[in-house]
């Protein structure tokens, strides 16, 4: 069988001598499938995020990208993955087509291949007209659509996601939503997205419940609603949290 | 597998990326031209006769004090723009798009010194049109000193941003760089040969002279100085050298997803 596209384990992390971020973190995200990772502000989505993009490192457990660990073999390991940033990472003064190519460069992609490729990525965004703009004229609705187009050029084999629709209006939001959730249903994709907003989360996703650090639920949305005997994802949700805080 | 081809590639990408946001940003060229030629304008024509320059090497005659401060000049030029492509970084990283060069697949110590040569690009371009508007003025070196300042241009433009990416990697927000700015920039240039030379410091107090002589900037302009004047200065470009390894490996060190400032203090998000 496959190695999964994402496997996390034991991961634990605490900002110097603090109290821990993340405690014993272990989850998987399956080839082609939308993995949901769903806590409050400050549960910890971040810091995970930063542990996958290798921003830094955890001295315990093991990410393993496509099998590839990251700690061993990063280079692979980050080639098989896309990533949104919660911030915007675009140039502004470039044009789209300008910061399509340095990430290209960036992946090693020969410039022709990159050229039709950042072509064809913003043209499944309804965004290929836009290619020779500079980034600073394009609302963030489009800015999050090229960023989105960009993640994707490498052809990766898992996209994550921090909190991507963060400031956007509903439409840019939904427009980003199904995107993405077409990208796993058709190009067989693995996505992790980190969200706070349940609404984001179709019945037929997976979902990682993450709270203060530790994961307290995951699995698919039903399974999750079963073990907390909740009818709704929101239910589950409350109650997962609620239960700490008692 | 990374190739040969996939380093080439991002080099080039990051090379060209510094160049474009360079042409892109005009207020920057401008600010980075007008910061030396007031110093040669003004400060140097004002201070042209309390200050007699005596014949020191690499020159072979007396000089007029403009002609001595355009190497110190051209080192200021380079120290602004190391800092400055370290404020982006800073500015970068909490933007996100230093964020993004990491998650690329090629070796962080790579990254970072592609990084650099591009910053050291960016610096060389500023310096020769700083050269051409002081040739203009009347300062003159000889036409293949031009040629011969080109490698100790990319040495020393090294050095100052690498000293520029081991702050950025230490300084958590864009406020603390406005400190950096006052307490490394100005002390590093002033007390420097930039200005003045070694021996004129050495008559008003020896503890400054002690300092301007290990300053790595001053070796910095040296090796500039001579260069610029066909002669190479073996002992500053050995200097200079040294603190380029010293501080690029402390920028490594400061940019290691393990070990260094950021794991210790995290991404400073959450």
């Amino acid at each position: 069988m496959a190695a999964p596209a994402l496997s996390i384990e034991g991961l634990s992390y605490a900002y110097g001598r603090g109290a821990f971020a993340l405690k014993d973190v272990a989850l998987t995200v399956e080839a082609g499938s939308f993995t949901a990772l769903l806590g409050p502000n400050g549960a910890g989505k971040t810091t995970l995020f930063a542990l996958i993009t290798r921003l830094f490192e955890s001295p315990g457990g093991t990410i393993r990208i496509g099998g590839a660990d990251l700690r061993r073999e990063p280079t692979r390991a980050l080639a098989r993955m896309g990533v949104v940033f919660q911030q915007p990472t675009l140039d502004l003064d470039l044009t789209v087509r300008q910061n399509l190519l340095y990430f290209a460069a960036l992946h090693g992609i020969p410039r022709r291949t990159a050229q039709a490729r950042a072509l064809g990525s913003l043209e499944q965004l309804g965004m290929a007209e836009r290619i020779d703009e500079t980034v600073r004229t394009l609302n963030g609705g489009h800015r999050r659509r090229v960023e989105l187009a960009r993640a994707l050029l490498h052809e990766p084999a898992l996209l994550v996601l921090d909190e991507p629709t963060v400031g956007l209006d509903v439409p840019a939001r939904r427009a980003i939503v199904e995107h993405v959730h077409s990208l796993c249903r058709e190009r067989g994709i693995a996505v992790l997205w980190a969200t706070h907003l349940i609404d984001e989360i179709a019945p037929d996703d997976r979902v990682v419940v993450i709270h203060k650090g530790q994961i307290r639920a995951s699995g698919p949305v039903a399974d999750v609603n079963r073990d907390t005997g909740a009818d709704t994802l929101t239910d589950s949700f409350n109650r997962l949290i609620a239960k700490e805080a008692a | 597998m990374t190739t040969a081809a996939h380093y080439a590639r991002a080099l080039g990408g990051i090379v060209g990326r510094e160049v474009l946001r360079f042409v892109h940003q005009r207020e920057r060229f401008l600010s980075a031209l007008v910061r030396p030629l007031l110093w040669l304008f003004v400060f140097a024509a004002g201070f042209r006769a309390a200050l007699g320059i005596a014949i020191t090497p690499p020159y072979e005659t007396y000089i007029p004090y403009e002609v001595y401060i355009v190497p110190g000049l051209v080192g200021m030029v380079q120290l602004f723009n190391g800092m400055q492509s370290s404020l982006s970084m800073v500015y970068d990283r909490e933007m996100g798009s230093m964020r993004m060069l990491l998650v690329s697949p090629l070796p962080r110590w790579f990254l970072l010194t592609a990084k650099l040569l591009a910053g050291t690009a960016v610096s060389i371009l500023q310096v020769y049109a700083f050269l051409a508007i002081a040739w203009l003025y009347g300062v003159q070196a000889p036409p293949l000193g031009y040629v011969t300042v080109l490698p100790a241009l990319v040495v020393t433009g090294l050095m100052l941003g690498a000293l520029g990416m081991l702050l950025s990697s230490a300084i958590r927000q864009l406020e603390n760089f406005a400190g950096v700015m006052n307490f490394v920039i100005f002390p590093t240039f002033f007390l420097s040969t930039a200005l003045y030379p070694l021996w004129k410091m050495q008559e008003s107090s020896e503890l400054l002279y002690t300092i301007c002589l290990v300053n790595p900037f001053s070796q910095a302009v040296e090796l500039i100085r001579h260069a610029l004047y066909l002669s190479l200065n073996a002992q500053a470009l050995a200097w200079t050298v040294l603190a380029l390894a010293a501080f690029l490996g402390g920028a490594i060190f400061g940019y290691n997803p393990a070990r260094g400032f950021l794991a210790r203090r995290g991404a400073g998000a959450e």
